[in-house]
């Protein structure tokens, strides 16, 4: 953990187990979540660390942590918690509460990553590998990392050069937005 | 009555993975069922939209279950995160409360949300006329999380040791070798943003399967198909990668076109001919 200075929240963990559904406070630490989690080696805390943090308050650390954008949502840990506790759920509503509270998202890349597929669905109403790919090359200033393997896609015929479209998802972004508040 | 669904292909059935569109059509009319694609479909918002939005990644999936809901059907959805995402939107639609605060956002109230099938269910139940058996063919079947998990999503598959694929196969004709890594994770959409962990991730699944003996990998699942083939790009001796419909298609004797397995990294070609099942 980063600072020295611990400032524990204590209704931080109330209003997650509110908002998630999920009792973090049953939590035992036995460790079954982040043995069996497949990117636990890249994590900073990793799920059962990142449980402990939301059981004592400390809402820095698990705001801030990368688990909640390195998490691929596979459910492993979820469905191997001796304590029926829905791991991914609890990750994924701390994710939602780190962008609405605007903390920094601990690995830019992947937060990058979704802005823009949402961005192009909202627009298309379907993805667009390419220029999803694109997009992101250009905004990561590394426009070239994939080429090859775009490359071999295309001649494959995986991805069309033109984008299919579906009328109708912008204005469910609209109505989600306006109902979300 | 013939068996008919609301068929939701997702984004990718209609760009990376066409042959997996293809091939399901072609297997469920083949077996006489009638498979309607649902008009004007939206993306589900995948991986992103419960990434960031609690409501959005409801409202999304729930559009489509409307829309199937008024063709009276219900949804074959062969990709399979689509499958988990519109599978998950079910249950959170029976927490209290959630349906009419979706309704709400969507503007008209929900009705009877409609069954939500991926091909691997409707299929283990199915009789199937094998014309051509698949010789033996050693296959590891391969669920990744989606076919998998959580409990209770994919009715009658166990967790940790899920048999659907396996048992389609052997009615095949073919041989499914047990193996661990059924249901590891192969990094999902992870392949703009973390591409090595990616890579790590699949080849390690790409190295069990043919320590368990497989000839070839068989999946339900666009993003694990791409991600497993691209993953053995230039690696001595890959293990092909089938799509669960284009294995049933062979069986079943359909022509080529209707397989489409020269799009793959990977080329079959080779395993299929050895065996002597190359329709071509
Ligand atoms: S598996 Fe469950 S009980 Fe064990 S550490 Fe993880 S969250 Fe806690
Ligand atoms: S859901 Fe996330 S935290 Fe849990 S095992 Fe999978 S990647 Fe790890």
């Amino acid at each position: 953990m980063k600072s020295l200075v611990i400032i524990p929240s204590p209704d931080f963990r109330r209003e997650l187990e509110t908002e998630s559904g999920e009792r973090v406070s049953s939590c035992i630490q036995c460790g079954k979540c982040s043995g069996s989690c497949p990117v636990f080696a890249i994590m900073d805390l990793g799920p059962r660390r990142l449980m402990r943090a939301v059981q004592l308050g400390l809402r820095e650390e698990a705001l801030g942590s990368n688990t909640l954008w390195l998490c691929l949502f596979c459910m492993t840990c979820s469905s191997r918690c001796p304590m029926k506790i829905d791991v991914a759920r609890v990750i994924e509503t701390l994710r939602h509460r780190a962008i609405k509270e605007g903390v920094r998202p601990a690995d830019r890349e992947i937060a990058l990553f979704h802005r823009l597929f949402l961005a192009e669905i909202e627009a298309l109403g379907r993805a667009y590998e390419l220029g999803l790919g694109g997009a992101y090359g250009l905004l990561t200033l590394r426009p070239w990392t994939n080429l090859r393997e775009f490359g071999a896609m295309l001649r494959r015929g995986k991805v069309p050069f033109i984008p299919e479209r579906a009328a109708g998802s912008g204005p469910l972004f609209e109505k989600a937005r306006k109902a979300g508040g | 009555m013939a068996k008919a669904f609301a068929y939701y292909p997702g984004c990718s059935l209609h760009a990376t993975a066409r042959e997996y569109d293809v091939s399901t059509r072609a297997v469920f009319s083949a077996l006489g069922m009638d498979v309607k694609e649902i008009e004007g479909w939206v993306c589900c918002g995948a991986s992103s939209a419960h990434s960031t939005d609690h409501l959005l990644a409801l409202v999304l999936p729930a559009h489509e279950l409307q829309a199937a809901s008024e063709m009276e059907r219900p949804v074959l959805v062969p990709c399979a995160m689509c499958y988990s995402r519109l599978k998950l939107t079910l249950l959170e639609l029976e927490r209290p409360g959630k349906k009419e605060e979706v309704g709400k956002a969507l503007g008209k109230p929900l009705g009877k949300m409609p069954a939500v099938l991926h091909p691997m269910e409707a299929l283990r139940e199915e009789e199937i006329p094998v014309k051509r058996p698949l010789g033996g063919l050693k296959v590891a079947c391969y669920y990744g999380c989606l076919l998998a998990r959580p409990q209770g999503v994919v009715p009658g598959e166990d967790l940790e040791n899920p048999q659907g694929m396996d048992r389609i196969m052997a009615r095949l004709g073919a041989q499914p070798v047990p193996w661990p890594f059924k249901n590891e994770c192969c990094g999902a959409s992870m392949f703009l943003a973390k591409k090595d962990l990616l890579l790590r991730l699949s080849r390690r699944i790409v190295f069990q399967a043919q320590e368990a003996g497989a000839e070839a990998l068989v999946v339900g699942c666009p993003m694990c198909h791409f991600n497993l083939d691209l993953a053995q790009r230039g690696t001595e001796h890959p293990l092909p990668v089938l799509y669960l419909t284009q294995a049933v298609g062979l069986a079943l004797g359909l022509p080529p076109s209707d397989l489409m397995l020269k799009r793959h990294f990977i080329s079959p070609l080779p395993v299929l001919k050895g065996k002597g099942i190359w329709p071509g």
